[in-house]
C-alpha cells in the first residue's frame, strides 16, 4: 500500500512536471512572459547617442539645393527637347502648347485618302472626332491632328493593314515630324512576338493604343485605350447589365473563364495554367485548344477532355451569373473580353502583368478591377473569395459607371481620348482624380466651368456641402410691343417675392430694346435685363449674370404664385441634380408609327418638365452650351419649341433619373390667349399647352388649331433626331409628383405651411 | 490539468500493479532521471530567451559607434546600374510575400554596419538621424519582422537619403555584399537627394540593380511606374518649429516665394511678376546683414525687412516652389504646414507619393513656360476651392511629410497596396481629411439604377400571436400586383404558429421564420428568403392600406430604391428648452422618418442593420423593444445621406404609435422613450443625420379634376 502510494505520489509529480514544462512553455508565452517574449523579437536598436545623429542633410545644403549658375532653365528645356524625343517623349519635350493656345483645344482629322477605305472602326473614330465639340476643319487652327490613314491594325498578316504609311505621311505637309499628332491603334506585331511596333516611324506622335505595355508607354504623354470590336456603337451604347443591387451577389458562379488555352508561344503560360482553379462548381474555368488551324499539331493530353467540358458552357451564360470574370492576356495584353466583363458587371480579375490599364491616367481601377498576378494565379480563387459582399457591391456599381461613362460607344471612348489630352494642357484646369471616377464621370464635368466640387450639381453629398440657398428667376421675354406685359409684370411681383429669391433676370429676345430701367416694376431683389441675341438656345446660355447654384427658369407667360415657387425651391433643394418643375410632358414608345411619341396631355407619368417654369442647376446652362456639339444647338435653333426638350434628354443623360413634378395650383384660365410672340414665331413653348385638357375634341383645342399640331409635329420630331445623336433615348419617366406634407390633408388650413397651393 | 491528474489518480490503484523491491529502485532511478532530464529541459527553454533579452538589452545601450566594421576589398563587385524597365512583375519576387490572410507585406532590416574601403576609410556616414528614425519606424510597424526567411521585402541599413554623403562606388559594393542581396530584388532603397553636380540627376546614382528606389526628386524619365516610389524631400523644421494650423481663409500675401537659391532666371521672372501685382506678390530672398548667431536658414528677407521662416509662409495664400538643381524641395513640407497651397513650377516632376494623392486638389502645378500667366491662373481659382486646397494641403503634410515615420509608412502602404490590391486603401482613404471623411457620405448604393418593375417586392411582417389580425395583413397585402413572396417573422418562441392549412390561400409563396428570441432586430435580418431588393416591412396590424397605395409606394421605392418610402411620416425637432432632440408625431408640415411599420427599404439595409450598425444601437433596441424604426432610420440617412420619402396622404392609423400594446405604456411614456432614442442614437453617429424635407410623393394625378378611372393609382387616401 505504502509502496503504491509512492509511485502514485511519483507518477502524480512526473506528469505535473510534464505539464509544466511541456504545457506551460505554451501557457509561458502567452501570458506570463509576452511581454519579454515581444522585446526579443530583434527591433531596429535603441541607440543610446540616436540624438547626437547627425541629419542627412544641413538645413543650408536643403534649402540652397545645388549651384543655381549651372544651367539656366531655358538652356535645360532646349536640352530636353534634343534629348527626349521618340521613345522618351513626354509632353513638354514633344508637343507644341503653342498651338492651342490660340483657339483652345480643336482637333483636324486628314481627310481620308481616295481609293484606301478605312475599316469601319476607325471610320467610327474619325466621325466621333468630326461630331465632337473640339472638331475644326481648319488645320491653322487646330491643336490636335488624327490621321486619315488607318493605323488601327498594325498587324502585317492582316487584311486591314495599311503599307508604306511612312512614305505617305512623309508627304503631309502638316506632319511636322509627328508632332501634335494623336495616333490610333488597336492590333499590333503579329505572329510570333507580337511587338508593339507599328512598322512606321511615328515621330514626335502620341499614341492611342490598345494593349499597351508599361514599358513601351510613355506615361502623361501616350493615351491607353480599350480594345474594341468593329461592332462596337458609335454612340449611345448598350446599358451595362446590372439591374439590382443583391447583398451577397445572387449569382450562379463566383469566378468564371472561358476562352482559348494557347499551346505554345507568348501568353501561353498564363492560359495554360488557366484549367487548374476549376472546380465545376463555384469556379468554372475552362479552355479549348482549338484555334488556328493547326492546333492539333500542338495538342496535348488535356486537349480531347477540355474541348468536351468547354462546349458544355455558354460564354454569355457564365458572363451573366458570375461574380468575378477572369480577363487574362491573350496573345496581346488586352482583349475583348475585358469591356464583355464590364458590361456585365462581372469584376474583371485581370491576369495581364504589364499592361497599362485602359485610360489609367484618370480611371482608378481598384476600385472597379481586382489586378491580379498572373504569377499569383492559384491565389485568385482565395483572394476573390476574401472579398467582403458591400466591396463587391461597389466593384460591380462601379463597372455600370465606368463602362456607361467611358467606354460603351466609341464616341465615349474617343471623347475620353481627348478630354485626358485636354486636361494635360493646362494642368490647373482639370478634372482631379475624383472627378473621372465619381458619377456621373469626367466627360461630363467641364474643367472650364469650375474645377471646385461644391459648385457641381452632383457632388454635394460626397463633398459634405449643399447648394447655396437662394435662386436667381431667369426670365425669357418674348413681348413684342416693347412694353411689358401683364403676365411679366405679374410674374416678376409673384418671384420676387419669395424668400428665396436673390435677384432676377430677364432675357429680352425681342428685337425692339427693352424698355428704360424707370419702365421696370420696383422690386426687393435686384433686377437684371439682358439683351438676347433671339436664338433658342440662347435661354440656356451660361450667363454671367446668373450667380446662384439654383436658376428658376421662366417664360413670360408662366403664371406662377409664390408659394408654388417656394415649395419647388425647397424641394430642388433635395434634388439639386434634377430638373424641378411644374407642367410637364412625357414620351412613349409609338411601335405603330416604330418612332419616339410624344404627348402633352394628363397622363400617369411624366419624363420632361418644360423649363419654362422648373428649378435646375446652373451648371446645366453651361452643359448645355459648352458640353453638346454647335450641330445639336443648331438643329435646336431650327425647330419651334425643342431647346426644352433637349435640356431635358442632357439632364436625363446625365444623371440617368427622371425629372421631378412639383404641386402646380389650378389653372383657372383655360388656354392662354395665343400669346403675342415677336419675330416669326420661334418663340418658347407656350404654357396653353402645358395642360391641354383631357377630353381632345374641347372647343379651346379645336381653337389651337393649325399652330398648336405643327408645333406638336416639330417637337416629336426633335425627340427622335435627338434621340438619334445621343443613340439612345436618355428620358426616363416618373410616376409620382412631390406634394407638401399635408398636401389637401383634412387638417385645418392654418396648419399647413403652403395653404395657397390648394385652392 | 487538475482534472486529468485527478482522473489518473482515482485509476491509479487499479492500474498500477503491486511490484517487487529490485523493481521499486529500478523504478525511483527512473522517475529521477527522468525528472532531472525534465528540469534540464525546463532550464534550457528558459535559458536562450533569456540570453536573448540580455543580449538586446546590452543593443539597447550601444552606441551607433560601437557597429561591426565591414571592409570591402576594392574588387567586390558592384551590383549592375538601375535597370529602367524594372517592373513589379518582372523585378519583384512576389512569390516571397505570398498570399497572407492579413495582408501585410513583411519587411526585414539589415543590420547595422560601418563600412569602410581597403584603406579603412569610412565609405559613409554611419547613419543619419533621418535614417535611424525611418527605419525605427519601420521596425515598430506591424510591417516588420526579425525573420529574414520570411521577408518580402528588404530595407539595408546603409543610409544613402543623401547622394552627396556617400561615395558611389563604395556603396554600390557595400548593397551587393548584403546577405540577401541577390540583384538587389525586393530590397528598398530610401534617397531624397539624388544627383549631384554638375547634371544633378533626378534619381540615385549609386548602381543598385533592380532594388525599388523611394525617391524625392523623380523625374518623368527616371521614375519607373508602377515600381519606384516617390517621396517628399523631408524638411528637419517639420520636427523643429510647431506651426498651429491656421484657419483656411485669405491671407496678407496673394503669392509667395521664399526660396534662397532660385536660379537667376527665374528669379528674374519672379520679380517681374511681383512688378505687375504689387504688394500682393511677395518675393523673398536670403538676407545678406544678419548679426551673427541667428540661423539664415530661419529668415528671409525683403529688401530691408526681415521675415522669421517657415512662419511667413503662414501669410501667404499661394506659395511658390520652384525647381532647384534637384526636382524634389524640402520647402515643399515647409509650405504645406504652414497651409499655403504651393504652386509646383517643376516640369517633369513626379510629386510625392502621386501614385495614391490627388495632387490637384492640394496644389497649382504651372508649366515653367507659363510662369508669367502664373498671376491670372491663380485668380481664377474659385475662394472656395482655395480654402480646401489649402485644408488639404496641410492634411497632406500631417499625414504624409510630417515625420520620416510618416513617409516610411507611406512608402511601404503604397509597395503593399501593389501586392495585394483587392486590399489595397481606397482614393478617399489616401486623400479625404478627416473632416471630409466625417462629413462626406458615400451611398452604398451609388448607382442610379431603377430596379425592374417585375422583381416584385417581398413583404415582412413581423408578428407575435395576433394571428387574426396578421390573416387580415396578409390577404390585403397579397391583393398587391407586385408582391412577389410574403415572410412572416415569428417572434413567438412560446407559441407555435397556426398550422398551414389555417393561412389564408394566397397567390404568392408565403413563407414563415420562427425566430429563437423574441427581438424587434428579427424584423430587419437579411433573410436568405428575401430574393428581391425590395422589402416592405408592414406591422401586423396595418389592415388600413390600400392596394392602390402599396403599390405606388413600390412605385415610388424604384425610382428611389436607396432610400425609406414609408407612409406615416414623424418628425424630430430640437426642443430649446431642453437643449435635447424630441421626438413628434404631430401633424407637421415636414418629416424626417417614416415608420418603419409600413415602409419599402432595399434589402441592403437589412444587411447593414444587423451587421454594421453603429455601437450598442442594435442590442439597446433589442433590449428596450422599442425604437428598431428609429434605429432603421438614422442608419439609411447616415449611410446615404438623403431624405426619406414620405407617400401618400396622412391616414388615420390605429394608434400607431402604439402598434405593441401588449404590456407597453402608451402616448406620453412611449414618446419621451422615442425622443430619448434619438437623442441616445444622435450621441452614438456622433451627428444628426437625419434630413427634414417638406415633400411627399402623390402619384401625378392626385386630387386633379381627371377621371378617376383613368388614374393609375385611384384608390388613395382615402380614410
Amino acid at each position: 500500500m505504502q509502496t503504491r502510494k509512492k509511485y502514485i505520489f511519483l507518477t502524480f509529480l512526473a506528469s505535473w512536471l510534464l505539464l509544466f514544462f511541456f504545457g506551460g512553455d505554451q501557457l509561458r508565452r502567452f501570458a506570463l512572459f509576452s511581454g519579454r517574449r515581444e522585446e526579443a523579437r530583434r527591433n531596429w536598436p535603441r541607440w543610446t547617442d540616436r540624438a547626437l545623429l547627425k541629419s542627412f542633410a544641413d538645413p543650408e545644403e536643403l534649402q540652397r539645393d545645388g549651384d543655381p549658375s549651372l544651367l539656366s532653365p531655358r538652356e535645360r528645356r532646349a536640352a530636353w527637347l534634343s534629348v527626349h524625343k521618340g521613345g522618351r517623349c513626354r509632353m513638354e519635350t514633344c508637343f507644341d502648347f503653342s498651338r492651342c493656345e490660340k483657339h483652345g483645344f480643336k482637333v483636324f482629322t486628314y481627310p481620308q485618302e481616295r481609293g484606301q477605305p478605312v475599316s469601319e472602326s476607325y471610320g467610327k473614330i474619325l466621325s466621333s472626332i468630326e461630331r465632337s465639340r473640339y472638331y475644326t476643319p481648319d488645320p491653322a487652327q487646330a491643336c490636335l491632328f488624327v490621321l486619315g490613314i488607318d493605323t488601327l491594325d498594325r498587324d502585317r498578316l492582316s487584311a486591314q493593314y495599311v503599307r508604306n504609311v511612312d512614305q505617305k505621311i512623309r508627304g503631309f505637309p502638316l506632319w511636322n515630324g509627328g508632332r501634335n499628332h494623336l495616333i490610333f491603334k488597336l492590333y499590333s506585331g503579329t505572329w510570333p512576338d507580337y511587338t508593339g511596333d507599328l512598322g512606321f516611324d511615328t515621330g514626335q506622335a502620341l499614341l492611342a493604343q490598345a494593349s499597351f505595355d508599361t514599358d513601351s508607354f510613355r506615361p502623361g504623354f501616350d493615351v491607353s485605350i480599350p480594345l474594341f470590336s468593329k461592332e462596337h456603337p458609335q454612340r449611345g451604347g448598350e446599358r451595362g447589365w446590372l439591374h439590382q443591387d443583391s447583398v451577397p451577389p445572387r449569382k450562379k458562379y463566383l469566378l468564371v473563364f472561358k476562352g482559348k488555352r494557347y499551346l505554345t508561344g507568348i501568353g501561353s503560360g498564363t492560359r495554360n495554367a488557366l484549367h487548374h482553379i476549376h472546380n465545376g462548381k463555384d469556379i468554372i474555368s475552362l479552355t479549348t485548344c482549338k484555334h488556328g488551324k493547326d492546333w492539333e499539331k500542338h495538342k496535348d493530353t488535356r486537349c480531347d477532355k477540355d474541348n468536351v467540358d468547354y462546349e458544355k458552357f455558354d460564354y454569355q451564360e457564365l458572363l451573366h451569373n458570375s461574380t468575378f470574370c477572369i480577363v487574362p492576356r491573350g496573345r496581346r495584353l488586352g482583349s475583348f473580353r475585358f469591356l464583355e466583363a464590364l458590361q456585365a458587371a462581372c469584376i474583371p480579375v485581370l491576369l495581364s502583368d504589364g499592361w497599362e490599364l485602359p485610360f489609367a491616367e484618370a480611371i482608378d481601377w481598384g476600385k472597379a478591377a481586382v489586378v491580379g498576378s498572373e504569377r499569383l494565379l492559384l491565389q485568385i480563387p482565395s483572394a476573390v473569395r476574401c472579398i467582403h459582399p458591400e466591396r463587391v457591391l461597389a466593384f460591380q456599381q462601379q463597372t455600370q459607371f465606368l463602362w456607361d461613362a467611358y467606354f460603351s460607344s466609341v464616341d465615349k471612348i474617343v471623347h475620353t481620348t481627348l478630354e485626358i489630352i485636354k486636361d494635360r494642357l493646362s494642368p490647373h484646369r482639370s478634372r482631379s482624380r475624383f472627378l473621372w471616377n465619381a458619377l456621373p464621370g469626367g466627360l461630363l464635368v467641364l474643367p472650364d466651368f469650375s474645377t471646385h466640387l461644391g459648385d457641381f450639381p452632383f457632388y454635394y453629398l460626397q463633398h459634405g456641402s449643399s447648394p447655396s440657398k437662394k435662386f436667381t428667376a431667369f426670365i425669357r421675354a418674348v413681348s413684342q410691343a416693347g412694353s411689358l406685359s401683364q403676365p411679366l409684370l405679374r410674374l416678376i411681383q409673384a418671384v420676387s417675392e419669395s424668400q428665396y429669391c436673390a435677384q432676377i433676370v430677364v432675357l429680352w429676345s425681342c428685337e425692339k430694346p427693352p424698355p428704360p430701367s424707370g419702365k421696370w416694376p420696383q422690386t426687393t431683389v435686384p433686377l437684371t435685363v439682358i439683351q438676347g441675341r433671339r436664338k433658342l438656345s440662347d435661354r440656356f446660355f451660361p450667363f454671367e449674370a446668373i450667380q446662384t447654384d439654383a436658376v428658376l427658369s421662366l417664360d413670360e407667360h408662366s403664371s406662377l404664385s409664390t408659394s408654388e415657387v417656394d415649395f419647388a425651391f425647397v424641394v430642388w433643394c433635395s434634388f439639386p441634380e434634377r430638373i424641378v418643375g411644374f407642367p410637364t410632358q412625357s414620351h412613349f414608345w409609338d411601335p405603330e408609327q416604330g418612332r419616339w411619341g410624344f404627348t402633352s396631355k394628363w397622363t400617369n407619368e411624366l419624363s420632361m418638365v418644360l423649363t419654362a417654369a422648373a428649378f435646375y442647376h446652373r451648371y446645366y446652362h453651361s452643359l448645355f452650351t459648352e458640353y453638346l456639339p454647335a450641330g445639336l444647338r443648331e438643329l435646336v435653333d431650327g425647330l419651334a419649341a425643342c431647346e426644352d426638350i433637349l435640356m431635358n434628354v442632357l439632364v436625363a443623360a446625365v444623371t440617368k433619373l427622371p425629372p421631378i413634378k412639383v404641386t402646380q395650383r389650378k389653372q383657372h384660365k383655360e388656354g392662354v390667349a395665343q400669346q403675342a410672340e415677336c419675330g416669326d414665331g420661334t418663340a418658347g413653348t407656350p404654357p396653353a399647352e402645358q395642360r391641354s385638357p383631357p377630353a381632345p375634341h374641347s372647343a379651346s383645342a379645336k381653337a389651337k388649331g393649325m399652330a398648336g399640331s405643327r408645333r406638336f409635329s416639330q417637337r416629336q420630331d426633335c425627340l427622335n433626331q435627338l434621340a438619334d445623336w445621343f443613340g439612345y433615348m436618355p428620358l426616363v419617366s416618373s410616376q409620382l409628383r412631390l406634394d407638401p406634407v399635408l398636401f389637401k390633408d383634412q387638417v385645418s388650413v392654418l396648419r399647413k405651411k403652403y395653404p395657397r397651393l390648394e385652392k | 490539468i487538475m482534472c486529468a491528474s485527478a482522473k489518473y489518480n482515482t485509476r491509479g490503484p487499479a492500474l498500477i500493479p503491486r511490484m517487487k523491491t529490485k523493481h521499486r529502485i529500478y523504478y525511483i532511478t527512473l522517475f529521477s532521471i527522468v525528472l532531472l532530464g525534465l528540469i534540464a529541459t525546463g532550464m534550457f527553454q528558459f535559458w536562450p530567451h533569456s540570453i536573448e533579452s540580455s543580449s538586446d538589452w546590452t543593443v539597447e545601450k550601444r552606441s551607433v559607434h560601437d557597429v561591426p566594421v565591414v571592409k570591402l576589398p576594392a574588387d567586390s563587385p558592384i551590383p549592375e546600374r538601375g535597370d529602367l524597365s524594372c517592373r513589379m512583375h518582372t523585378c519583384f519576387d512576389v512569390y516571397r510575400c505570398g498570399f497572407n490572410p492579413k495582408n501585410k507585406i513583411k519587411v526585414y532590416i539589415y543590420s547595422l554596419k560601418k563600412y569602410v574601403d581597403e584603406y579603412g576609410t569610412s565609405v559613409s556616414n554611419t547613419i543619419s538621424r533621418e535614417y535611424n528614425e525611418l527605419l525605427t519606424a519601420i521596425s515598430d510597424s506591424e510591417f516588420y519582422t526579425d525573420d529574414v526567411n520570411r521577408a518580402c521585402l528588404f530595407v539595408p541599413s546603409i543610409d544613402v537619403l543623401n547622394q552627396n554623403a556617400l561615395r558611389i562606388k563604395e556603396t554600390a559594393q557595400a548593397l551587393a555584399q548584403l546577405s540577401r542581396w541577390d540583384r538587389g530584388t525586393n530590397h528598398l532603397l530610401f534617397n531624397m537627394l539624388p544627383g549631384g553636380p554638375p547634371d544633378y540627376n533626378t534619381a540615385l546614382d549609386v548602381p543598385r540593380d533592380r532594388a525599388l528606389l523611394a525617391g524625392g526628386g523623380f523625374s518623368t524619365w527616371t521614375y519607373r511606374q508602377g515600381y519606384d516610389v516617390s517621396i517628399p524631400v523631408y524638411s528637419p523644421l517639420s520636427g523643429e518649429v510647431d506651426l498651429p494650423e491656421r484657419g483656411p481663409g485669405p491671407r496678407r500675401y496673394f503669392i509667395l516665394s521664399s526660396q534662397m537659391a532660385l536660379h537667376p532666371e527665374y528669379r528674374l521672372e519672379l520679380e517681374a511678376l511681383q512688378a505687375e501685382n504689387g504688394e500682393s506678390v511677395l518675393i523673398l530672398d536670403k538676407c545678406t546683414n544678419l548679426s551673427d548667431g541667428v540661423p539664415a536658414v530661419r529668415k528671409r528677407c525683403y529688401k530691408n525687412q526681415v521675415f522669421d521662416y517657415p512662419q511667413v509662409l503662414q501669410e501667404s495664400t499661394f506659395c511658390i516652389v520652384l525647381r532647384g538643381a534637384r526636382l524634389g524641395q524640402a520647402v515643399l513640407s515647409d509650405v504645406l504646414q504652414a497651409g499655403c497651397v504651393p504652386v509646383i513650377i517643376a516640369d517633369s516632376y513626379i510629386l510625392p507619393f502621386s501614385e495614391v494623392l490627388d495632387w490637384k486638389r492640394a496644389s497649382v502645378v504651372i508649366p515653367e513656360e507659363k510662369m508669367p500667366e502664373m498671376y491670372s491662373i491663380l485668380q481664377s481659382i474659385p475662394q472656395r476651392q482655395i480654402e480646401e486646397m489649402q485644408r488639404q494641403a496641410r492634411w497632406f503634410w500631417e499625414a504624409y511629410f510630417r515625420s520620416m515615420k510618416a513617409i516610411a509608412l507611406a512608402t511601404l502602404q503604397i509597395i503593399n497596396d501593389r501586392i495585394y490590391p483587392y486590399a489595397a486603401i481606397s482614393y478617399e482613404e489616401w486623400n479625404d481629411p478627416p473632416a471630409v471623411k466625417w462629413s462626406s457620405v458615400s451611398n452604398p448604393l451609388f448607382l442610379p439604377l431603377i430596379p425592374p418593375q417585375s422583381q416584385g417586392f417581398t413583404a415582412i411582417v413581423l408578428t407575435y400571436d395576433r394571428v387574426e389580425s396578421l390573416f387580415r395583413v396578409i390577404t390585403e397585402v397579397s391583393k398587391v400586383p407586385s408582391l412577389s413572396k410574403l415572410l412572416v417573422v415569428w417572434n413567438n418562441q412560446n407559441k407555435n404558429p397556426p398550422e398551414d392549412s389555417l393561412w389564408p390561400k394566397i397567390r404568392v409563396p408565403l413563407k414563415v421564420v420562427r425566430t429563437a428570441e423574441n427581438k424587434l432586430s428579427n424584423r430587419f435580418f437579411p433573410y436568405d428568403e428575401i430574393e428581391t431588393e425590395a422589402v416592405l416591412a408592414i406591422d401586423d396590424d396595418i389592415i388600413m392600406l390600400t392596394s392602390d397605395e402599396l403599390q405606388f409606394g413600390y412605385e415610388v421605392w424604384r425610382e428611389f430604391p436607396d432610400r425609406l418610402v414609408g407612409y406615416p411620416g414623424r418628425l424630430h425637432l430640437w426642443d430649446h428648452e431642453m437643449n435635447k432632440w424630441k421626438y413628434e408625431s404631430e401633424w407637421t408640415n415636414e418629416v424626417s422618418m417614416v415608420l418603419t411599420g409600413a415602409a419599402f427599404y432595399h434589402k441592403y439595409f437589412n444587411y447593414l442593420y444587423t451587421y454594421k450598425m453603429p455601437g450598442d444601437i442594435k442590442n439597446w433596441v433589442d433590449a428596450h423593444m422599442n425604437c428598431e424604426d428609429i434605429a432603421m432610420n438614422f442608419l439609411v440617412a447616415n449611410v446615404t445621406g438623403k431624405s426619406v420619402i414620405k407617400v401618400t396622404p396622412r391616414k388615420k392609423f390605429k394608434c400607431p404609435e402604439c402598434t405593441a400594446i401588449d404590456g407597453l405604456s402608451l402616448d406620453q411614456t412611449h414618446m419621451v422613450e422615442r425622443s430619448e432614442c434619438i437623442n441616445k442614437f444622435a450621441s452614438v453617429f456622433g451627428t444628426m443625420p437625419l434630413k427634414v424635407v417638406e415633400h411627399r410623393a402623390d402619384p401625378v394625378l392626385y386630387k386633379d379634376d381627371f377621371p378617376e378611372k383613368l388614374k393609375s393609382f385611384p384608390n388613395i387616401g382615402s380614410l
